[in-house]
Parts: C-alpha cells; structure tokens; sequence
C-alpha cells in the first residue's frame, strides 16, 4: 500500500526577553541552579505574576511578521499539573484567546516550488523548570533559573507531507524570529525547539491517521531523522495489521529510536481556567500598527531584494536568506568586494560545504567575511587564480591570518609576467616532443582536448600560480606556430 | 491600654504619655495573659515589634511620624512576614517562615505601625466560624460559647477582646465584615483592587481582597490610608489615585440615598436581627439619608456560583503546597506520588480538601462548561443587579450575617448550612464592590453588624456613613468586658 505523511509542528520559541514572562528575575541560560530566580518563579506563597509587555511586543511582532491574525484579547489560563519543576503546580499559558491567531508560512520545496504551510495559533506561556536526575545520588535536584521563562509556542496545520518539509519549515521560522529579533534561536541550548505530530494514511484517504506525537526535537536534523523514523515505525505496525496508539514519543538520537514517553491513560486532564492573577491582554490597532511599521526585512523581502538588487538566481536568493546570519554574513562579503555573483558562489559553495564537513553553523565559521570579501577581491584582481583561492580558504579556514599574507606565504601569488610563463610554456613544449607532434598530427577541432596536457604541465611547473588565461594563449599560439 | 482606639493610642504616643516600646510591652504582655481564653493568636512576634517600636520611637523623637507610628497591630496570618511564621493556619505551612513581607505589611511597616503578631483564622481562609483552623477554634470574647466569626476570627476576637486597637483580615466572601459583625467591630472590604494581594497567601484570586478591623470607622479609615494603593506587584491592582480615606468623615448624610434589598430581609433572616438593622437604618434617616426599597433579584444564585469560583481558583492556588520546597512534607515518600498524596492528604484539613475537591471537580473536562462557566455568567448577573441598583441609591444597607455568632460546633456537621451563614455578604465579593460591617446592636447579648455596600472606589462614602452613624449611637464603643452589659436593641430602647 502507498501511504500518505502527515505531519504538524508545535515549535516552542523562547523569546530574548531580559527578564521573565512574569518576574523581573533575568532570563538567561548557563547560571548556577536557581540563582535566576525571584518569589514568583519558586512559586513562593502570596506571588503574583506581573506580565512582561516586553513579551507581548515579540509576539505581536511574530504575528505581524507571518501577516497573521493579532488578536487584540488575549487571556492567560492556567494548564494545572503536578511535577516537581512545576513550583506553582500549573503552568500559565493561553487556552482559548492566544494572542496570535490564524496565519501562514510558504517554504520552498527541494523541486524548488513553493508550499504554505498553515499557521493555526501562536500563544505565550511559561516554561517550566528542569529536574536534574544526575548527579543527586539517587535524588532528584530542581534547577528554576527557566521557570517562568517566556515562550512563543506556534502550532502549525497539519499541512507538510514529509520531513523534508518539515525541516524547511522550521528553518524557515527559525529564519523569522531571528531576523525580528525575538529569539536566539540557539536550538542546542532549547532556545528553540518543536514537537512534531506524526500519522500516516492509504493515499487517497482524507480521513486522518492516529498520531504520535514526537517531544522536544531541538536541531533541524533530528527533525528530519525522528520524522522519517517514527513513520517507518508506523507503516511497519500497519503492514503488519496493528494499529498506532496514540502517545507522546521521545526520539533517541543515539539509537535512532522513537519511545514512548507517557501511556494515554496518564494524560492529563489539565483543568485550563483564565488565570485570575492577570488582566486579559488588551491591545489596539495603533500598537499592532508600530510594531508592525518597526519590523526589520523579512526573510521573503530580503530574497527578493537579493534577486532585485543583486541580481542573484531566485535559488541563491532564497538559500541565502533562509538565515539571517547566513544572509547577513553574504551581504558583508559583498560590501567588501562588490560582487555579488561571486559572494553568492563562494558563499553556497565552498563556505557551505566546508560547514558540512565540519558540521558547523554559520555563526561559527572561523572565516570571517571580510577576509572572504578580501579573498574575492584577490581572485577579481588577478593575484590568485581559483585555484590558488582554494587554498587561501582552507588557510583562512584554519585560521591562519590575513588574506595577502597567506598567499604571501605559501607562493599562491598568481604569475602574470609574460617573460616567466613564456620560459615555462617553451621548457613544456620542449621537454614533451611526442605530445608535440600528436598536437600535430591531429585534426584541428580535437587540438583543444590536448592542449589540456600542456595547461596542467605548465600549471604543474609554475606550482598552480601561473595565470591560466595568459598560459592558455600563449601555448595555443605558440603550438600551432609549430604546425 | 484595654480597648483604647488606634486615635486615642496615637494622640497618647505624640503627647508622650508612653514610648511605643511601652505600649508594645504591655499589649504582648497583655495578649499572654489573657489570650489562652480565646486563642485568637496563633504566634508572637515580640522580637521583631520592639525593634519595629524602637524604630517608631526614634521617628516620634525627630518629628517625623505618621498617624500610625508607633501604633501596635496585629496580623491575619495569612500576611506574610518576612522573618516571621505565617501559618495560614494550616499544618500545612506551620514551619512557612517568608523571606519577605506583603505588600501591605509593608506599607503599614513603612507607616511606623508595630506588628505584634499573627492572629489566628480559618485554614486558608476558608470558613465562616474560625473552627477549622490547624491551631484550634477562636472563641468569641462577647460570648465564650459563640463562635468569633470567619474567616478573619482571630483578628476580629483580638481587637473584640482590647487585646489590639486594629488587625488585618482578609475577604474573599465576607471574612471581615461577618466576623466583624459577630464582634461588634467596624471592619471593612475595600474594591477589588483597591489593595494589593501580592504577599497574601491566595484562597480565591478573583475575590480576596485585604482590608482592616478596627473599633471605630475613623480607625478604620486610617488603617486603610495605609494598606491601600497601586501596587505594580499585584496587577489586578488598580491604578487609581488613593484617596485620603478620613478626608470625608464629617460630612453630612443629607440626601443620602439608601437602598434597602428586599432579598436581604426574606425568611431566613432572624427577626431579632432583622430589627437591629432596621432600627440602624432608621437613625441614618435621621441623619438625612432617603431610604429607598430596591431588589437584587440574584442574590440568592451568588451562594451557588460563589461556591463553584472560589473552589476552583482555590483549587489551583493551594496547588503549590506540595511538599517540594517549602511547608511541610510527609515523613519517608516513597516515590512522587506518595510524596504528592500524603503530604497534602496530612498538610490539610477537612474543609480545604473538601473545597479542593469540589473545585477539581468544577474545573474538570466535561464539568468546566456546567459549573465554572455558568457560575461565572452569574456573576456576571449579580454585577449587573449591583450596577442596576446603584444607579437608584448611593448605597445599599442590609445585615451582614442571618443570625447573630452561632454556637461553637453548631454548624460544624452541615457545611451546607455554614455555607447559608455567607448569602448576603459573597455577592459583594462576587461584584468587586467595596462593603463594610459597623456595629449596630446586639440579641442576646450577641452584636449584629449593619452591611454598608456601595459602588466601585466609594470605601470614603461607606466610612463616612458608619462615622457618622457612630457620632449618634455607641454601639461601637461597647465592650466584652465594659460595665453596661450589652442589651438588646429593643431593651434599649424600651
């Protein structure tokens, strides 16, 4: 049988706020146990909790951002449940009026078209704290420096078919809330995460399949892998006649596993109610307005721009602002050398493929723009060939200094003195009388294959730096004198 | 000291008849002389209110005191007091020492008062008599068989009994004015929002608001100017300017407009009581007032629907109380669960489970629409009646309980019947309009408070009609221990 995937992300976006969703303690990651931490977060008696407007500024922004509905009431409710990281024994989130409403999001597909993906709701509440099992001897230790931490959680429709579009739509929200500045997006440290809902269908049938639903997935890979896990487990049950319990998995990435977390006879029944503590949110259009007028280029804009301006390929376009430190870092090559053809090449190319080999994300690379843009610069001005730029980049990469100084170093100066490569091209020819007469002898249509022998004999002697144009001419030149 | 108003204890600090720490002595010293009879403190805090005496002495000594300086107090212990135990007492948290103070502990610290310590209530807050408290039931100082009111019992018998000019209490549905009328005292409820909550351990969030017991409406009026205000801690507080709450007192009550609700004087009104507050609403229309029959056609619903709300928030609320961080925990847990269940199954009481229960039950799927839901649209109606009503009059006049204070253990058995005690006082709750209890006579030998109710942020106009009220009959000057044994209004006029 040939089955359908479906597949819906709940993503949660902890927002960069400085303090908390609801306490003025600071909202950072990495302090010691509970150092971050005020009466509210410990849920001390007689604690109330005061709203950061900051908070609601970023999710306004997220919403205007995705052209969604802003709703302007919005009510926090509390989701009641006991658990240790838990300290008020309810999480306050938003139930029945979150504060953005429907919206959409269009990813770009590997066959280069686009999908949208719907955008059911966006809604603020609270993290909670973690328990620690380690290190506790047998105890269980309570960090709540994240409690009450402020999260965005964005619930897509069940709307992508497979987990490649499931990774582009994360990507692409990643590529949002760090371009408007509400998040970090840092996924290693959980400033970004998702949940994503998994079933699967015969083809054809519009009646939905029993979910799983997958926890707390924090990179764009494991999404990938969790996804196409969890559905082969899924078609194997079906195939072999069984049926999909509907549960909450946890993806094991050393064992590239999905298990179940907790059985559906311990859900929950969480008793949401509107939080008496806070005053139902209440904006207007004036201040939906300002901060709609206040956000920066979106993603969408910026590759349309980049097209527009740059000139670029819709494709180069569009890979290049799926992140904003991506697009950001390109747009520094370009200042420093102007040319964006070749930014975008180098860019998309070399730069990305050594962050694959070296499984390393933008922000890390250790090849800074502007020794990028110097390296272009150098290639435009004819004192490296590519080839020679190739390996000023691995240098570069190793972090072994300055752009000129590197192709000082290591002799990679491209030879452009006619006289020297003149030398060279005469010792080639010289030294190589068989391949001489065969240039000779052959049809004139097929000399230019051969002429390759004599380019690598004489890039070969010039050590790569001689410059391929001026060695190209004049052995043609100089060959067929000989014919 | 016995029975001297906060007025009379202020003007004797700035004459320097006595230091604060004097004064602060002897009402310790007095409290553990006599309280043992009513149990009306669950703890002292003598350490830290000499301190806070000696502190207001040297502010008297330069000149710069407040009304307040100097002037002892108590606290319901459901405040909590930074260094200091409070209880809500309960099992629960009877070792809960906060590392910080109320709000409105705070403004009252800052005002110079002096904390002498925390008086005993309802556990959590939750009960009309002061019978369920961990630290045992508070006894009525006008009638030792009679219960003291609730949930703010404790605070009420203290200043009943001289023991403190003033105390704190709280009111989710009527836990300072019932009390306050069962023992003679002027306490009143302010708007919802007009008094901070952060640092008040919370019962029902939508409903509890703070506020004082006194002997008179002045005093009640100056211990109000110092708890109320904006609060940028407690985001339900309003953001309104605080009026001087003494600055109206003397005016004249001409033209006043008083509403009487049928509904307050049907048949489970005792008679008895009934003439003392009709007797009471005669002498305010001496005064001027126009007496005017208005209906709250709701009130009955407010019993239903506040009983569904304050379980349900309470439910929620008290949820910390886990056992994890702080309060008690049960002995040994042998994993999550047993720690969960035990340490709430020992930490609380009868009616606080009880009230957890039924509020996990409201909230539940498949119940939240029938219960939570409806009871909020009732709400909704009793605000409606409020506004519609006070539109007509300036206030509405009525009892606060059915019945003079009950006898210790007669309602004990029969929640429901406890229940009934708090019909005309939860609908007040229910609007979030200010109301007050003052002293109008007793049965039996037993007060009966006069309700005053009036519209949002109106606490000025509630005070100035029970000060004046007070200026022509001395009700409120009345006490357990005076040499008139308290007779009944009728009597009395006879």
């Amino acid at each position: 049988m040939s089955w359908e995937i479906v597949i819906g992300l709940e993503i949660h976006v902890q927002l960069a706020t400085k303090s908390k969703l609801f306490s003025g303690a600071k909202a950072g990651f990495g302090a010691a146990p509970n150092t971050q931490t005020t009466l509210v977060d410990l849920g001390m008696p007689g604690a109330l909790p005061v709203f950061n407007q900051e908070a609601l500024r970023m999710a306004v922004a997220f919403g205007t951002a995705i052209d969604a509905e802003v709703c302007k009431h919005s009510v926090f409710a509390r989701k009641n449940y006991f658990y240790p990281d838990s300290p008020k024994g309810y999480q306050t989130s938003q139930m029945d009026h979150p504060i953005v409403g429907l919206g959409h999001l269009d990813i770009q597909l590997e066959d280069r078209s686009i999908k949208r993906i719907g955008v059911t709701r966006a809604h603020l509440e609270e993290d909670a704290g973690k328990s620690l099992h380690e290190d506790y001897d047998g105890m269980t230790g309570i960090d709540l420096n994240r409690s009450s931490t402020p999260l965005l959680e964005i619930v897509s429709e069940p709307d992508m078919r497979n987990a490649k579009e499931a990774v582009a739509y994360m990507r692409k929200m990643h590529a949002i809330v760090t371009t408007i500045g509400i998040s970090d997006g840092n996924m290693a440290e959980g400033s970004m995460r998702c949940d994503a809902n998994v079933s699967i269908r015969p083809k054809g049938q519009e009646k939905l399949g029993t979910r799983a639903e997958l926890k707390n997935i924090n990179s764009f890979k494991f999404i990938e892998r969790a996804i196409n896990v969890e559905v082969e487990r899924q078609i194997d049950i079906l195939e072999d006649g069984g049926k999909i319990v509907q549960e909450t998995r946890l993806y094991d990435s050393d064992k590239n596993e999905t298990r179940p977390m907790r059985s559906k006879e311990e859900a929950n029944d969480y008793r949401y109610f509107p939080c008496p503590d806070l005053l139902p949110v209440e904006i207007d259009d004036a201040y939906i307005d300002a901060i709609r007028q206040s956000l920066p280029e979106l993603p969408d804009q910026r590759s349309a721009r980049f097209v527009s301006q740059l000139g670029l390929s819709e494709y180069d376009a569009s890979v290049l602002s799926a992140s904003r430190t991506l697009a950001d870092y390109f747009e520094a090559v370009v200042l420093v050398c102007n040319d964006a053809k070749l930014s975008a090449n180098w860019v998309t190319g070399e730069l990305s493929k050594y962050m694959n080999q070296h499984n390393v994300e933008i922000d890390q690379v250790p090849v800074t723009a502007v020794h990028l843009g110097q390296l272009i610069n150098r290639i435009m001005d004819d004192t490296i060939n590519s080839k020679g730029a190739k390996a000023v980049f691995d240098e570069l990469w190793n972090q072994a200094g300055e752009v000129d100084a590197i192709i000082e170093a290591n002799g990679l100066k491209q030879v452009s003195d006619i006289g020297a490569i003149e030398a060279m091209v005469d010792d080639v020819i010289a030294s190589s009388p068989k391949q001489v007469q065969q240039y000779a002898d052959a049809e004139v249509e097929k000399r230019g294959k051969m002429l390759g022998f004599f380019m690598g004999q004489v890039m070969k002697a010039s050590k790569g730096s001689a410059n391929p144009g001026q060695v190209n001419g004049l052995l043609k030149k100089k060959l067929d004198l000989l014919c | 000291m016995t029975h001297k108003t906060l007025v009379q204890i202020a003007k004797d600090l700035a004459a320097g008849k006595y230091s604060s720490r004097e004064i602060t002595q002897d009402i310790i010293a007095d409290i553990k002389a006599r309280d043992a009879v009513y149990n009306s403190f669950i703890s002292l805090s003598e350490d830290l209110a000499l301190g806070q005496a000696d502190a207001a002495d040297a502010r008297i000594k330069v000149g710069n005191a407040d009304i307040l300086t100097g002037v002892p107090f108590a606290h319901k212990d459901l405040f909590c007091t930074q260094g200091h135990t409070t209880t809500a007492a309960s099992k629960m948290l009877a070792n809960f020492v906060p590392p910080y103070e109320s709000t409105v502990g705070q403004r009252l610290l800052s005002a110079g008062a002096v904390c002498v310590g925390k008086t005993n209530m309802d556990e959590f807050a939750m009960g009309s008599s002061n019978e369920s408290s961990f630290f045992g039931a508070v006894k009525n100082p006008w009638d030792l068989n009679a219960v003291p009111g609730g949930s703010s019992g404790g605070s009420a018998a203290a200043v009943a009994a001289g023991l403190v000019p003033a105390a704190t209490g709280t009111d989710t549905g009527g836990s300072i004015r019932q009390p306050a009328s069962f023992c003679n005292l002027t306490g009143i409820k302010p708007t919802y929002g007009r008094v901070s909550r952060f640092g008040i351990i919370a019962y029902a969030s939508s409903l509890d608001q703070a506020g004082p017991m006194c002997q008179t409406a002045e005093d009640a009026a100056i211990m109000l100017n110092a708890m109320a205000g904006f609060d940028e801690q407690d985001s339900t507080s309003v953001q309104q300017e605080t009026p001087d709450f003494t600055a109206e007192l003397n005016l004249p009550l001409h033209g006043l407009k008083v509403g009487l609700p049928k509904e307050f004087f049907g048949p489970g009104l005792n008679p008895q009581v009934a003439e003392c507050i009709m007797a009471a609403v005669k002498e305010i229309e001496k005064l001027g007032a126009q007496i005017i029959d208005i209906s709250l056609p709701n009130l009955e619903l407010s019993i239903p629907a506040y009983y569904v709300i304050a379980p349900s928030e309470a439910s929620s609320n008290l949820s910390r109380f886990d056992g994890v961080r702080y309060g008690y925990r049960c002995d040994k847990p042998e994993n999550l669960m047993d720690l969960y269940c035990r340490t709430r199954a020992e930490g609380f009481g009868t009616e606080v489970k009880r009230r957890i229960m039924v509020g996990t039950y409201a909230l539940s799927e498949g119940y939240y629409d029938a219960y939570y839901v409806k009871a909020q649209r009732i709400r909704r109606l009793i605000k409606d009646d409020f506004a519609r009503a006070l539109s007509q009059v300036d206030v509405i006049m009525g009892p606060v309980a059915p019945t003079p204070a009950f006898d210790l253990g007669s309602n004990t058995k029969d929640p429901v019947a406890m229940y009934l005690e708090d019909i005309y006082t939860l609908s007040a709750n229910m609007a979030g309009i200010p109301a007050m209890s003052a002293p109008a006579g007793f049965v039996n030998g037993r007060p009966v408070g006069l309700h005053i109710m009036g519209n949002y942020f109106a606490e000025a106009k509630l005070l100035n009609i029970a000060h004046q009220y007070q200026q022509v009959t001395d009700w409120h000057l009345q006490t357990p221990t005076s040499n008139n044994v308290p007779v009944s209004n009728q009597e009395k006029g006879a």
